[in-house]
């Protein structure tokens, strides 16, 4: 496996904040990697180091084998980046725009081929300012495409898009990846996070708290499997009886599922009762879950050493 | 710094300021609109005759007759005769209050006759403080000589007229109007859309986004300048073709004045780029471009001469950029004054040179 971006001890200081504060990542070359963090927590500032935007403080970066500060000239002409809030001329059109970039790059283009690919035919000719704010992201990606990158940066690319449009700009993801292209995408959306990416590192106050594919962070952070049940609130009494760990709230039971033999022994137990039911169901933790108690758990102290033992 | 780059941004540029109606405005438009009010309020060009005394000292001979009709035909004078007794018409003009006379000499007619013919002077007399009027007056004895010649001799300057103007050349204030207007867009074009693009392209991080191509920034103030430039010679052309061909200004586009459209440009996007970045917001942008622009836009000279201004604001107008540009451009559109205008070009290579400097420091497109 070859590694696309290397980072270790990166630092960014902006007068005595330390917004990013010893970020240590690799990001494997043909994944959708996903930085995920809340607002303010240093996602947007290590992308922009890596994409040669911004200055790192200290600590090492190669993109592409390449110090992304130093060697814009040679990086650029290899990664697509759509920045976070991005925006183009308003009087231009995504033809307009395209041409625009295939001639700074000095390359070949079809334009044509390459607007259909993120779905903007039909908005070819129409100035950027009357598009939609998923079409604007869409032209974005566009062209951060027109010089055929191996490694493309997305920062943010959903936020303020309505569902639609951030699942029709999640398909044009996954075909990047299918394209074989690196993919380095930051979000908030935790579910963008789980949906898309191979792997992903949680991000808080600058600090990496977590990396690793979506499930093993749910496996190795989040809760376990639960079944809930909603019935009678006696059921509650019966099954911790049992020996096993249950919350009991508004119209239901929920019990902790520590082996599969666990669900067995609840659902006898409850037709041996003759307890009045209604529904079953199991219950898994998501990554939204394990992320607030992370998060949670780190400002309330009890959640130290995460981004030192932890990593993966 | 590479040349293909620039040119083709170029386009993607100029395109962006064609399709917002405003910036054409303020930049070709809006000068043009001055030029038509000021001239008409401050010239009395308008459908009526300039009036025009004519002393005929050689008695109404056929010749002299045919010269006076030729002249009424170029409507631009009403003619009055008056007798030659009146004496030296000058002094007659000067008692009379009168601003344009002509005398046709005694003899008028045998010179012409003559063979070979003799060339004959027709006296011309202007009134400086009369505006354009004199201009007027010249220009269509000229005219009527001109035919005359033409008629009578196949062209050979036989009918020469003298202009009597008090001193030298009168300047009207349409010949100082049309360089200070020149002025007035090579300023304003640069300034309210540069201060408004380094503001707006700051907020929404187009700057950012040109530096994720290769792009630099030179190449991108290479191309901005060569657009600000384009426009300041487009407006050049269509205020002296006005200026020249509904109020009969004088003036010239001289070789000399080409530097000026060139590094007027040059500075005030220098200028405006700088206010741009410096601000936090394109709302305090605008103010700040205000503050620079609404002082130069009337106390450089634009509207009226710095020379008719009380002696207390001379030194403010020589404080600010834009009257070495009109200056400048006066000395080499109007007055034909190369020495004055180099002191001037001087003056706005190094402003020019200073301000870009200065400005492209400030300009970041990366942060650091």
């Amino acid at each position: 496996m070859t590694t696309s971006i290397e980072v270790s001890k990166l630092v960014k200081v902006y007068g005595t904040l330390r917004a990013v504060d010893g970020v240590d990542c690799e990001v494997h070359t043909g994944e959708v990697f996903s930085f995920l963090g809340p607002n303010g927590a240093g996602k947007t500032t290590t992308v922009e180091i890596l994409e040669g935007l911004r200055r790192r403080s200290s600590g090492e970066v190669r993109v592409l084998g390449l110090d992304p500060w130093t060697q814009i000239d040679k990086l650029r002409t290899r990664v697509g980046v759509i920045p976070q809030d991005f925006h183009f001329f308003p009087k231009l059109t995504p033809r307009e725009a395209v041409r625009l970039y295939a001639s700074l790059f000095a390359v070949k283009v079809d334009v044509d081929e390459l607007l259909a690919r993120v779905e903007l035919s039909d908005k070819a000719d129409d100035h950027y300012d009357t598009l939609s704010g998923g079409q604007h992201q869409k032209v974005g990606v566009a062209l951060a495409l027109v010089n055929d990158p191996e490694l493309c940066f997305l920062d943010e690319p959903t936020t303020g898009l309505d569902p639609r449009a951030r699942r029709s700009i999640w398909d044009v993801i996954r075909r990047l990846r299918g394209e074989g292209r690196t993919v380095f995408l930051t979000t908030h959306y935790l579910d963008e996070a789980q949906q898309l990416s191979d792997r992903i590192a949680i991000i808080h106050r600058g600090k990496i708290i977590a990396t690793g594919s979506p499930t093993e962070i749910i496996s190795r952070y989040g809760r376990p499997e639960r079944l809930r049940i909603v019935g009678e609130p006696a059921l509650a009494d019966r099954l911790a009886a049992l020996g096993l760990r249950v919350e009991r709230d508004d119209g239901g039971v929920e019990v902790e599922l520590r082996t599969k033999a666990d669900a067995l022994k609840i659902l006898e137990t409850i037709a041996a009762s003759g307890l009045r039911w209604e529904s079953f169901s199991t219950r898994t933790d998501t990554l939204e879950d394990v992320f607030i108690q992370m998060v949670g758990r780190l400002e309330d102290g009890s959640l130290p050493g995460a981004s030192q033992e932890n990593r993966l | 710094m590479n040349l293909r780059r620039a040119g083709a941004y170029f386009p993607a540029f100029a395109k962006g300021y064609i399709r917002n109606p405003l910036g054409l405005f303020m930049s070709l438009i809006f000068p043009v609109i001055l030029i038509l009010i000021f001239g008409a309020v401050f010239s009395n060009t308008g459908s009526s005759q300039v009036p025009l005394t004519v002393e005929n000292l050689d008695h109404n001979s056929p010749a002299s007759v045919a010269f006076l009709s030729a002249l009424n035909r170029t409507g631009a004078v009403s003619i009055s005769m008056v007798s030659p007794d009146v004496g030296n018409l000058s002094t007659y003009l000067a008692h009379n209050d009168l601003s344009a006379g002509l005398v046709i000499p005694a003899g008028f007619a045998a010179d012409l006759n003559g063979s070979p013919p003799i060339p004959v002077h027709l006296l011309v007399f202007t009134n400086p403080s009369s505006g354009s009027e004199g201009g007027i007056v010249e220009g269509a004895v000229q005219g009527a000589a001109n035919a005359e010649n033409l008629r009578i001799a196949g062209g050979t300057e036989l009918v020469i007229p003298i202009n009597l103007n008090v001193g030298s050349q009168i300047y009207t204030y349409i010949d100082y109007l049309v360089p200070g207007l020149i002025g007035f867009s090579v300023l304003v074009s640069p300034m309210f859309s540069m201060v408004n693009v380094s503001s707006t392209w700051k907020r929404d991080k187009l700057f950012r986004q040109l530096s994720l191509t290769p792009l630099s920034r030179s190449e991108w103030l290479t191309a901005t300048f060569l657009w600000y430039v384009l426009l300041a010679f487009i407006s050049t052309a269509l205020l002296l073709g006005i200026g020249r061909l509904v109020f009969g200004a004088h003036v010239t586009l001289t070789l000399l004045s080409l530097p000026f459209l060139v590094l007027g440009p040059i500075l005030f996007v220098a200028i405006g780029l700088l206010a741009g970045s410096v601000s936090s917001t394109p709302e305090s942008a605008a103010v700040i471009g205000n503050i620079i622009t609404f002082p130069m836009m009337f106390l450089s000279g634009t509207f009226f001469p710095v020379s008719l201004f009380p002696s207390w604001l001379v030194p403010v107008a020589h404080a600010l950029p834009l009257f070495y540009v009109i200056d400048g451009l006066n000395a080499a559109m109007v007055f034909g004054n190369p020495s004055a205008a180099y002191v001037d070009l001087l003056v706005i290579l190094v402003l020019a040179i200073a301000f870009s400097v200065v400005a492209t420091r400030v300009f970041n497109w990366r942060e650091e």
